[in-house]
């Protein structure tokens, strides 16, 4: 048997319509081998890669294309057979939108040749140089934040437990559902690996209770190890659950203090694509060359989750799922509360790239009218940090930098809770956005992550 | 293809100010409908008087100020305003009490302050409190439930209107044949002049709880107020504090002198209790913001409705409760903010 940790106490938060059936109907897409690749240097959060091929080289899959550069960074391979085209500016999704950054693009020749097996290095006996294989692997938070995961398995301090993060809160996006449905075995080997690099006493994999598959699997892989480390948790579907801080409030009971960071309190969190990634890594050798991600929204054809090479352009995986159906008002990066509108589909999906929304008009707001704050509440209510979103509002719109830091500003996560539960329709979210930039500009304001992974 | 690109979040908004607004007239239709069967069309025409009234001076203001009306009218929350206001009101009294009550309730408390969402004050109870202090007479034509034992003649709709616009009465009415007092008048009055508790109650226009009729009117309330607590509209702070600040005095008080004093029940089935626990100090603009905040607001206003009750000179102590206590709302938020995720307490 395998124990499940009960859940604790989680501030704010909202009920969402999930929008996930229509991806979770049809299997993993796997194989697909792309055109073309666009592989960001920056695919992570932290210092840009190191190109080290030239254009006109070949590269085989798996083939490491940029080396990790100072910590906190991680290699970036090619994710299919071909010829290095160009090594140029392309705009890719980055932390800060879309925008032209280095960029090594592959013309692939179809052929998916892969690097030989020999080639690869072995996983390594100790931490140190797992966590090293883990860099050179490329592996990266795969829940949204990119973090180096070899950098965040580095903890200040030990390790007292490893969550391993199968939450999934947001709208659209199911991936990681569909992942633990598939691959429950590779995931726990993952988590266990990761447990061992931290040294960890206890291992955490936590999925929402709208994933009854999901938990399903993941619980009979875990009895066939019967690995004490092991614990499951059952999380309330409520959004922003997946959250860092939140998870980690929800399992433990504890808050991670404002600005710190959950590694630097014994808590580290993962996603189970990163578990995932680690498993492949150990076992096959294959280093992070692709991700699944989830291709939905009412304007695609076919919904679906894809095993994608990291770097293919959204075009190209719009085509393999049916192509657009007409209408998309906007395509979506992302979630539907935290995802990034793009401008075009022939940006590349990246390490981060968890799931596409080609939304249609009426699954996105797309007006910008907003009624003045009734002051309900509502989003004090909603709000996972438990700041005051009206309060913050007044703040900002008057400039009080010294209110806006009284109030919290530094601790919004920007999940959006207070912008869809607003009666008045008051973009806060992007108010707030713009706040900490402001005030960022005039006083040091500490602002910490949305740390999804 | 190109893209739109604005910024998370994408989700549309899961609820509006118009909703909110409707859901509250909708919890307001079943106490309507009672409200029509013991006291006849009088809350009908206040009704419909205060929203003309509430519109017209919400347009007039708005234009004056240079704003924009079309959606300002249509958010609703004129209509609220004019709807708690025909609830406060007597069902007896002539047009222009309804017509000056919905003016001043928007251009005083509402439109001078900046509009929706910016009022210090609850509208509709400086729209009652200023009729209140200025027509005492026409604000104490109540009428009594219209029940057949009573020694009393229901008008007819022809007849209600026709006082209501010309100041007629049939020739064998006038208006003192037609009003009585209310339950709380009688109770404050009797307990003044040194009669029982008990004694008071025997009377005719008591029913079970309250006032007859009028307990049945603060039960369908309370029923729309649990509606707004099912739908989210309104939360649980304001009006169980509320209740519990009217309450914990009256059973105290009660149980130390049950001659002297009301039964926490005939509290709270009579005046203004139900309305104002649900529909009245849960106005969030004038409330206070924060849950805790909230919860010392409602108790703040349930006791001092008790206290005014009980020693004040108006029988009903709701209006009165509902601005002392707006008035303290940024002392109280101040106090209240929440202790934020990862921060320190204190």
């Amino acid at each position: 048997m395998v124990d499940y940790v009960f859940e604790r106490h989680l501030s704010g938060g909202i009920l969402l319509p999930a929008n996930k059936t229509t991806s979770t109907a049809l299997p993993i897409r796997r194989g697909f081998v792309p055109k073309r690749l666009v592989l960001a240097l920056r695919q992570h959060r932290g210092n840009p890669a190191t190109p080290v091929v030239r254009v006109g080289d070949r590269v085989l899959k798996g083939q490491t294309v940029a080396t990790a550069a100072a910590a906190p960074s991680a290699a970036v391979h090619a994710g299919t057979s071909g010829h290095v085209r160009a090594i140029e500016e392309r705009p890719v999704l980055g932390g800060n939108g879309v925008q032209p950054s280095p960029c090594i693009v592959i013309e692939a020749d179809g052929r998916d040749e892969r690097l030989p097996d020999s080639a690869a290095p072995a996983w390594p006996g100790d931490a140190a140089s797992r966590r090293e294989a883990i860099r050179a692997g490329g592996i990266v938070g795969l829940g949204g934040a990119v973090y180096p995961t070899a950098d965040k398995l580095a903890t200040p301090v030990p390790c007292k437990t490893l969550i391993v993060n199968g939450a999934e809160c947001e709208p659209y996006i199911s991936c990681d559902d569909m992942l633990m449905r598939e691959n429950a075995a590779e995931i726990v080997a993952g988590a266990l690996l990761l447990t061992d690099v931290l040294e960890a006493p206890r291992c955490i994999i936590a999925i929402e209770r709208d994933k009854p598959q999901a938990m399903e699997a993941i619980e009979a892989a875990a009895e066939a190890v019967g690995d004490a480390r092991l614990k499951l948790a059952e999380v309330p579907t409520i959004y922003p659950a997946g959250g860092e801080k939140q998870l980690v409030e929800l399992l433990t009971g504890e808050e991670v203090p404002s600005g710190r960071y959950p590694g630097e309190f014994g808590y580290v969190c993962q996603n189970v694509g990163t578990a995932f990634a680690v498993q492949r890594l150990c076992a096959t050798r294959e280093p992070l060359v692709s991700r699944v991600v989830t291709i939905t929204g009412g304007g695609v054809n076919k919904p679906q989750n894809v095993e994608a090479p990291i770097g293919t352009p959204i075009a190209e995986l719009i085509e393999l799922c049916g192509g657009y159906n007409g209408g998309v008002a906007r395509l979506i990066a992302g979630g539907s509360m935290m995802g990034y509108s793009l401008p075009d589909d022939e940006t590349p999906i990246t390490k981060a790239t968890n799931c596409v929304i080609a939304a249609l008009a009426d699954e996105v707001r797309t007006d910008t009218f907003e009624w003045p704050c009734i002051r309900c509440g509502d989003c004090a209510m909603a709000c996972p940090s438990r700041l005051l979103p009206q309060d913050l509002l007044v703040a900002a719109t008057t400039s009080d930098y010294g209110a806006l830091a009284t109030l919290g500003l530094g601790d919004c996560i920007e999940c959006g809770c207070c912008d869809v539960i607003c009666p008045s329709h008051i973009m806060l979210t992007e108010r707030f956005r713009i706040a900490k930039r402001a005030s960022a500009a005039r006083e040091r304001i500490p602002v910490t992550k949305p740390g999804k992974d | 293809m190109r893209f739109e690109q604005p910024t998370a979040p994408h989700a549309r908004p899961l609820t509006s100010v118009p909703v909110v607004m409707r859901r509250v007239l909708y919890a307001l239709v079943p106490a309507a409908l009672c409200h029509t069967w013991y006291f006849g069309p009088g809350l009908l025409v206040n009704f419909a008087l205060t929203v003309a009234a509430c519109l017209l001076t919400e347009g007039l203001v708005l234009r004056l100020r240079g704003r924009p009306t079309r959606h300002a009218l249509r958010d609703g929350s004129a209509l609220v305003t004019a709807a708690l206001l025909s609830f406060a009101l007597p069902p007896f009294v002539p047009f222009w009490i309804p017509l000056i009550g919905g003016a001043i309730a928007i251009t005083l408390a509402k439109q001078l302050y900046g509009g929706l969402g910016k009022n210090l004050f609850n509208p509709a109870m400086v729209g009652y409190v200023f009729l209140i202090v200025s027509f005492p007479v026409e604000m104490t034509q109540w009428l009594p439930p219209r029940m057949g034992d009573l020694d009393y003649r229901p008008l007819t709709v022809g007849e209600h209107v026709s006082y209501v616009f010309a100041g007629r009465l049939p020739a064998d009415l006038d208006v003192d044949a037609v009003t009585r007092a209310t339950p709380l008048d009688l109770v404050k009055e009797g307990l003044r002049t040194g009669r029982s508790f008990a004694e008071i109650r025997g009377g005719s226009l008591f029913g079970d709880f309250g006032g007859r009729g009028w307990e049945w009117v603060a039960n369908f309330i309370a029923l729309g107020g649990l509606y707004l607590l099912y739908t989210g509209t309104i939360r649980w702070h304001i009006p169980t504090s509320f209740l519990v600040g009217l309450l914990a005095p009256a059973t105290v008080l009660y149980l130390v002198d049950p001659n002297g004093f009301a039964t926490p029940a005939f509290h709270l089935f009579s005046g203004g209790t139900m309305l104002g626990a649900f529909f009245i100090a849960t106005e969030p603009v004038s409330a206070a913001g924060t849950d805790r905040g909230r919860l010392i607001y409602g108790a703040g206003i349930g006791l001092l409705v008790y206290a005014l009750r009980t020693w004040g000179t108006y029988p009903d102590g709701v209006a009165f409760s509902v601005l002392l206590m707006n008035s303290a709302v940024p002392l109280i938020n101040r106090y209240t903010r929440p202790r934020i995720y990862g921060q320190r307490r204190g």
